[in-house]
């Protein structure tokens, strides 16, 4: 297989999870500025779920105010924005087109279908009214995408380095999600434990689809910060869970291996990933600081996915 | 008049018409709108497009496809295709004879300067010996029929020639809405395509490489128009699709990159032009390309399919010697006739094309795809003036031809069934031997009247039959 082939399957499916996650998040930042008591705080909703796409500083590069028709304009439909549904969308469907000798047919007509529909799209449509539906509308695709990917195709090279594009962007996702709610959103001691403090927290666990799942996990109703961190970090039963997302690199990186029959550093590296993940306690993690840790966990996140495009001869 | 296929000079309905035409009557409005609704979503959905230059709006399209197919008797097949398969064996003669001893020139058929100057004659590929002696494994011969018995050949392409992934999936679109009408004749298939271009390629792999030869296609990259079809072709044939960036040259070999060890190349069906073939051989600032590969081609280590250099057999200023060059290398005269053609490089043809423009077609000596041409008849007056004016700045450019009435085959229009001009490209491969595809691709000008079947400018594809005996 191709270098280039294998970077593309890659960046297919990592495009793909980048957008179904923009999609969720513009979804929990729309919920809270209809909450009520949100006037106010109106402008730190919108800078927030800036901050947590991590597209605070293009978007305030290019805009002077943070305003919401503009916020989801920016996220959505502005091709400069690099984590944009529509930037993501075509990225994940041109990846395709060029290896589409590598996909099977299903996996090739829900990108291109996608990504025809969402071209058609007027951004003026989608007014606030509509957003929620057109929000679903992107994640159902994503998931189609996936769904058609895990049913069609055959389990070797191709699936593997798709699967790990996905995974790795999925465990960026939810690191820097968590690390924005704790480091950023409230910088105020004072602020934790407050009505705010909790709502956040829940936001958190929305945006990754986790609210209802804690509950269930956890027979809980409260959201404690200290129990979501442990459920999105080093609970291997929740699928967006940082633990969850190396058990599936480490499944893919071990059976490439097989394949090609050989061992890499990146092997190494992820594995390495995977046992503090699994050994790891939420005591330890707060003590030594939780930023610290999902920092360093992003820094080795990215450093995992350098290795395999250079192992693998990634253009 | 122009001869209608399907209705022939008397009105009456030709033979191998018979079954199409009752059926065609049968098929209500609703179902004809349903057919091409349902044509029109399964081309986008598969991403079956081609994107046109200069149009940042629209840049993928579909090509129009009709559902009415052209279609040909077994014996006007045979008789077209003896006529190809001469005019391929002759070109393939006379690009060895041009890359050797020039024969041709030394016995006076063709002057001189017409190869040397020509842009498209490669030097460098002076003396080099291709594997069975093929320059031209693939052609695309365009063709178009003024009458019962009346073919003309109107370009040989040589280079790089599209659109046979259109008669495949028009083939496909056909059988999948129709089925009907396959049942009760029996079609020529042409499924086979992409397994006789694997044989083609095999055949012509280096000489020093075992039973299986490593086969690629090279492509310029998703934003070339044809990209559609150099995927499919490599899926189809099971080979990988390369970008330039994919391969190297390392000791005097060629390899890909990939996901392990590199890996040997041996043959390169590549669909990008001699120009931006080796950065160091041609345009140096071509990233398309593969540094060192023109070399390593020059000492048998990889065959380049088509090979460099073909493109002066399809120029139009070497179509006018057609018939000469096809009597000097098969000691027969053509089968096929060539359009009468006269080079506005000449002072007395200029004169004449100059007095009679707004009779002839005028076709740029270099172009293709319909770019930058006059259709005289179908032009308006101030049309032909600022097209008189390009003519007479640089005539050398130009070349002009008779306008041919090409022949129509009843299309579906806004109106409803109506004739409309169609000419045909057969696919000719070379290798161990030649193999035609029985039909090929036909294109429709979709607007009356229109002699334009491009699909820059709005031309359509029909599925293209020949029924067998």
């Amino acid at each position: 297989m191709l270098g280039r082939t294998a970077a593309s399957l890659f960046w297919m499916s990592r495009y793909v999870e980048r957008a179904e996650n923009m999609a969720r998040l513009l979804e929990v930042g729309y919920r809270i500025t209809l909450m009520p008591g949100a006037v106010e705080g109106h402008r730190d909703e919108w800078q927030s779920t800036l901050a947590s796409a991590a597209c605070l500083q293009t978007y305030t590069a290019k805009h002077k105010q943070i305003d919401g028709t503009m916020v989801i304009n920016f996220l959505l439909f502005d091709e400069d924005n690099t984590s944009s549904v529509k930037f993501c969308m075509r990225a994940a469907r041109n990846n395709g087109r060029a290896v589409r000798t590598a996909l099977t047919r299903d996996v090739w007509e829900s990108l291109n279908s996608t990504w025809n529909e969402l071209a058609q799209i007027d951004p003026a449509t989608i007014t606030p009214d509509r957003l929620p539906s057109f929000l679903d509308w992107v994640k159902q695709k994503a998931m189609a995408f996936r769904g058609a990917l895990l049913g069609t195709m055959l389990r070797n090279d191709p699936y593997y380095f798709s699967q790990l594009g996905n995974f790795i962007e999925r465990a960026d996702n939810t690191a820097r999600i968590l690390d924005v709610k704790y480091f950023i959103l409230l910088p105020r001691p004072t602020d934790v434990g407050s009505e705010l403090d909790a709502q956040q927290w829940a936001q958190v666990l929305r945006s990754v689809s986790a609210h209802r799942a804690y509950r269930w996990f956890y027979k809980d109703s409260r959201y404690k910060p200290w129990l979501v961190s442990e459920f999105l970090i080093l609970k291997d039963e929740m699928p967006r869970s940082l633990l969850f997302t190396y058990n599936w690199i480490n499944a893919a990186l071990k059976d490439l291996g097989t394949l090609y029959g050989q061992r890499y550093e990146c092997h190494g590296l992820a594995s390495e990933i995977q046992e503090l993940l699994k050994n790891g306690n939420m005591e330890e993690i707060f003590q030594n600081g939780l930023h610290e840790f999902l920092a360093d966990f992003m820094h080795k996140n990215n450093a995992l996915s350098t290795a395999i495009a250079k192992t693998y001869n990634f253009p | 008049m122009s001869f209608n296929e399907m209705l022939g000079p008397d009105g009456k309905v030709r033979l191998p018409y018979s079954k199409v035409e009752s059926w065609l009557k049968q098929l209500g409005p609703s179902d004809i709108e349903r057919a091409l609704r349902e044509c029109d979503a399964r081309f986008r959905r598969q991403g079956i497009t081609f994107a046109v230059y200069g149009d940042e709006k629209a840049s993928e399209r579909i090509i129009p496809f009709d559902i009415v197919p052209r279609i040909f008797a077994a014996q006007e097949w045979r008789r077209l295709s003896a006529g190809i398969e001469q005019r391929v064996r002759a070109i393939n003669a006379f690009l060895h004879d041009l890359y050797h001893r020039q024969e041709i020139i030394r016995a006076g058929r063709i002057p001189e300067d017409v190869i040397i100057q020509n842009q498209a004659f490669v030097p460098e590929m002076v003396g080099v010996n291709p594997a069975k002696g093929i320059y031209a494994h693939i052609m695309g011969i365009d063709i178009v029929r003024v009458g019962d018995n009346d073919f003309y050949v109107l370009e040989d392409n040589c280079r790089t020639p599209s659109g046979v992934s259109y008669m495949l999936e028009d083939r496909e679109a056909m059988m999948h809405l129709f089925p009907e009408l396959f049942a009760g004749q029996r079609v020529a298939p042409v499924e086979n395509y992409p397994a006789m271009l694997h044989k083609t390629l095999e055949a012509v792999a280096p000489s020093s490489v075992g039973n299986e030869p490593v086969i690629v296609v090279l492509t310029p990259g998703i934003h070339n128009s044809a990209f559609f079809e150099h995927a499919f072709l490599a899926d189809e044939m099971g080979v990988e699709l390369c970008e330039g960036g994919d391969l190297f040259v390392s000791d005097g070999w060629l390899y890909m990159r990939t996901t392990q060890a590199p890996k040997r190349v041996d043959v390169v069906y590549r669909r990008i032009d001699d120009d931006f073939l080796d950065p160091l051989s041609f345009r140096p600032d071509s990233s398309l390309g593969v540094p060192g590969i023109l070399d390593i081609y020059r000492a048998g280590r990889v065959t380049l399919v088509n090979a460099p250099g073909t493109g002066v057999a399809d120029d139009k200023s070497i179509y006018t010697f057609m018939p000469d060059i096809i009597e000097f290398y098969t000691g027969e005269k053509p089968l096929l006739n060539n359009v009468p053609t006269w080079r506005c490089s000449n002072p007395q043809e200029l004169k004449y094309v100059d007095e009679h423009l707004a009779e002839l077609v005028v076709k740029e000596v270099h172009g293709s795809g319909g770019y930058g041409m006059l259709v005289g008849p179908t032009s308006t007056k101030s049309q032909i003036e600022t097209f008189r004016a390009k003519l007479l700045a640089r005539p050398s450019n130009y070349i002009a031809q008779p306008t041919l009435a090409l022949s129509t085959v009843p299309t579906f229009v806004d109106a409803g069934i109506a004739p409309r001009h169609v000419d045909l490209r057969p696919f000719v491969l070379s290798g161990d031997q030649v193999r035609i595809t029985p039909g090929g691709l036909t294109r429709v000008a979709l607007k009356e009247g229109s002699l334009v079947v491009n699909s820059s400018q709005g031309g359509g594809t029909k599925d293209t039959w020949v029924l067998e005996d």
